[in-house]
C-alpha cells in the first residue's frame, strides 16, 4: 500500500481517538454535574417545544417573504433615477441596517403601543421582522441586479420594451441566481433571529422554552433540546437551498412557455453549460 | 422578406444639428444626416469622433441637447411642448425603438434564453405577435442568417460570429424599419468577421435602410451607398466610397484614411 495513503489513514484514525476522548470526558463532567440525560428524550417532543417551533417556523417564513417583497421594492427604488425615491430607499436601508433588531421589535410592540397604535404581538413581531429583513434584502438585491451587464438592458430598450419588461424578463431572472445564494443566507439567519421576538413574548421556539426551562429547572437539558430544533430548522432550509440550486441546473427540456422560474433554470443552465465546455 | 414599413417617402433618418453633450465635454457638435431608404450609409472615424454617440442618439439610447432627429418622419424621443422639446413619455420612446433595430458590439444576447427563445421575446412581449407565428418568423430568420440548427442553443454555446447573427435576427424579428449596426465585428475574432458581414451585406441588397458604424473598410467600400467622415464630433466630408477612398478632399479625412488602410 502507498505509505502516504497509511499515513493519512492513520491521522484519521488519532483525529477519531482524540473526538470519542473530549466527547467521553463532556459526557463524564456533565453526569458528574448531575445532567439529567433522561429529560432529553422525555421532552424532546414536548408539545410547547413543537407549538413553539411552529411559531418560529411562521414568523420565519413570512416575514422573510415580505423581506424580499419590501427589499425588492427598495432596491429598485434605489438604482431609480427619481431622488426622492433614492431618499426613501437609502434612508429605510440607513436606518434598519443601524439600529438593532431587538429595538426595532420592542418599538414596534410596546413603543407604538404607546402613541395608541395597537398592535397584536405577532403582527408587531411580523413587522419589524419583516421591515429589518427588507433592509438588508434590499442591499443584495440591489447588487444582484447591478451584476447585469447593462448591455443587457440596452438591448432589452433597444428591442422596444420598456424600463419595467426589461427589468421583469430580462435583468431580474439573471440577477435571481446572484441573488438566491444569500438569501438562503438570510433565511437561516431569520430562523435564528426571530428568537429575539421572545422579548416581546410572542410565543415561539426560544420563548416556550423559558416556560419548560421555568417548569423543570432544567436550564442546560433544555436548551439542548432547542439548539437541536434550530439545527433541524437550518439544516433543511441548507438541503432546500442546495436542493433548489441543483434542481434549478438541471439538463432538462425547457417548457413550452418557461415562466419566470423557467427562465431563471434557462439561465443557471447556460453558465452550465459553459462550464462544460471548458 | 424585411419588408420594412416605410410610412412615407421622405427620408428613414434625418438628423439636423445633434449636438449632445458628457458633462462638460460636447461630443456631437451639430451633426445633420439624411438616410434615404433603402440606403446604406457607413461612418467612419477614429475612436473618439462621436460615431457611436451619434448611433445611440437615432434611437435614444442617448439623450440629446440639441437639434433634432426624425425617423421615419417622427420626431425621436422629444415632443414639442410650449415651443420647446421635451422628453417623451416612456412608452412612446419604447414604441419608437420597437421600429428600429439595433445591433450591439458586445452581442447583448439574453444568456438565459435559447438562440430561438432572444429572437421571439420581443415580438411576442412587445408587438404581442402570437407564439406560433413568431416562432415561425425566427425560424425563418434563422435560415436566413445560416442558423438553422442553433435554435435551442444558449449564447454561450455559440461562437462570437453566431452570437453576433442570432443578434442581428433578433432585431430583424421585429420588421425594423431601419437597422443600426454599432461596431457588430469589433469583438470578433478575425475568421468570425466574415460571416457577420455577409449577412449585413444581404441584407443592405435586399432593400433595408441602414446605418453602419465599423472600422471595416472592404465593407464601406463594397457595400455603402454613402460613407461618411466623421472627427471630433462633426461630420467632416461625406460622398460615395469610391470618393472618399481614392479621392478624399479633406485633409483630416486622408490622414485618418493613411493610418488604417
Amino acid at each position: 500500500m502507498d505509505s502516504r495513503v497509511t499515513r493519512r489513514r492513520l491521522w484519521t484514525l488519532v483525529a477519531l481517538v482524540v473526538v470519542a476522548a473530549v466527547l467521553v470526558w463532556v459526557y463524564l463532567r456533565l453526569t458528574e454535574a448531575g445532567f439529567d440525560w433522561g429529560f432529553i428524550p422525555a421532552h424532546f417532543f414536548d408539545q410547547t417545544l413543537i407549538q413553539g417551533a411552529q411559531m418560529t417556523i411562521f414568523l420565519s417564513v413570512v416575514a422573510q417573504f415580505f423581506g424580499i417583497l419590501l427589499g425588492l421594492i427598495a432596491a429598485l427604488m434605489k438604482i431609480s433615477k427619481n431622488p426622492t425615491l433614492v431618499a426613501i430607499s437609502g434612508f429605510y436601508i440607513w436606518l434598519f441596517r443601524g439600529t438593532p433588531l431587538l429595538v426595532q421589535l420592542i418599538v414596534f410592540a410596546t413603543g407604538l403601543y404607546q402613541i395608541g397604535i395597537h398592535l397584536n404581538l405577532i403582527t408587531a413581531a411580523l413587522l419589524a421582522l419583516s421591515i429589518n429583513e427588507g433592509a438588508y434584502m434590499a442591499e443584495i438585491v440591489r447588487g444582484g441586479i447591478q451584476s447585469i451587464d447593462p448591455g443587457q438592458m440596452e438591448a432589452a430598450k433597444s428591442l422596444g420594451m420598456t424600463y419595467g419588461q426589461g427589468m421583469r424578463r430580462v435583468v431580474l431572472p439573471q440577477a435571481a441566481k446572484v441573488i438566491l445564494p444569500p438569501t438562503g443566507n438570510e433565511f437561516n439567519n431569520m430562523l435564528k433571529s426571530s428568537s429575539l421576538a421572545s422579548v416581546i413574548s410572542v410565543g415561539e421556539l426560544l420563548q416556550h422554552a423559558g416556560d419548560l426551562n421555568h417548569l423543570y429547572f432544567k436550564t442546560l437539558e433544555t436548551f439542548a433540546i432547542v439548539s437541536c430544533y434550530y439545527l433541524a430548522m437550518t439544516t433543511v432550509v441548507t438541503w432546500g437551498q442546495s436542493w433548489m440550486e441543483n434542481r434549478l441546473g438541471e439538463r432538462k427540456a425547457l417548457e413550452q412557455q418557461p415562466g419566470f422560474w423557467g427562465r431563471v433554470r434557462g439561465n443557471i443552465l447556460s453558465t452550465r453549460s459553459a462550464l462544460d465546455h471548458r | 422578406m424585411t419588408n420594412a414599413v416605410i410610412p412615407n417617402q421622405g427620408p428613414i433618418v434625418q438628423a439636423q444639428d445633434v449636438h449632445k453633450r458628457f458633462g462638460p465635454t460636447e461630443v456631437l457638435r451639430g451633426i445633420d444626416l439624411t438616410v434615404n431608404p433603402a440606403q446604406t450609409v457607413v461612418l467612419i472615424g477614429p475612436s473618439g469622433s462621436g460615431k457611436t454617440t451619434f448611433l445611440r442618439c437615432i434611437n435614444h439610447l442617448e439623450k440629446i441637447q440639441g437639434g433634432r432627429i426624425y425617423v421615419g418622419g417622427q420626431l425621436i424621443g422629444y415632443r414639442e411642448e410650449g415651443g420647446g422639446l421635451v422628453e417623451d413619455t416612456e412608452r412612446n420612446i419604447a414604441a419608437q425603438r420597437a421600429r428600429i433595430g439595433m445591433v450591439f458590439q458586445r452581442f447583448n444576447l439574453f444568456p438565459h434564453m435559447t438562440a430561438l427563445e432572444n429572437i421571439i421575446e420581443a415580438p411576442v412581449h412587445v408587438k404581442k405577435t402570437p407564439k406560433a407565428e413568431a416562432t415561425a418568423r425566427a425560424k425563418e430568420l434563422l435560415r436566413k442568417v445560416g442558423l438553422s440548427d442553433k435554435a435551442d442553443r444558449y449564447p454561450n454555446q455559440l461562437s462570437g460570429g453566431q452570437q453576433q447573427r442570432i443578434a442581428i435576427a433578433r432585431a430583424l424579428a421585429m420588421d425594423p424599419m431601419l437597422m443600426l449596426f454599432d461596431e457588430a465585428t469589433s469583438a470578433l475574432d478575425p475568421e468570425l468577421v466574415g460571416e457577420v458581414l455577409k449577412v449585413m451585406e444581404q441584407l443592405a441588397h435586399e432593400g433595408m435602410s441602414m446605418v453602419v458604424v465599423t472600422h471595416e473598410m472592404g465593407f464601406a467600400r463594397e457595400v455603402a451607398d454613402r460613407v461618411i467622415f466623421m472627427d471630433e464630433g462633426k461630420l467632416v466630408e461625406e460622398g460615395p466610397p469610391a470618393q472618399i477612398f481614392d479621392n478624399p478632399q479633406q485633409e483630416r479625412t486622408q490622414a485618418f484614411l493613411s493610418r488604417i488602410l
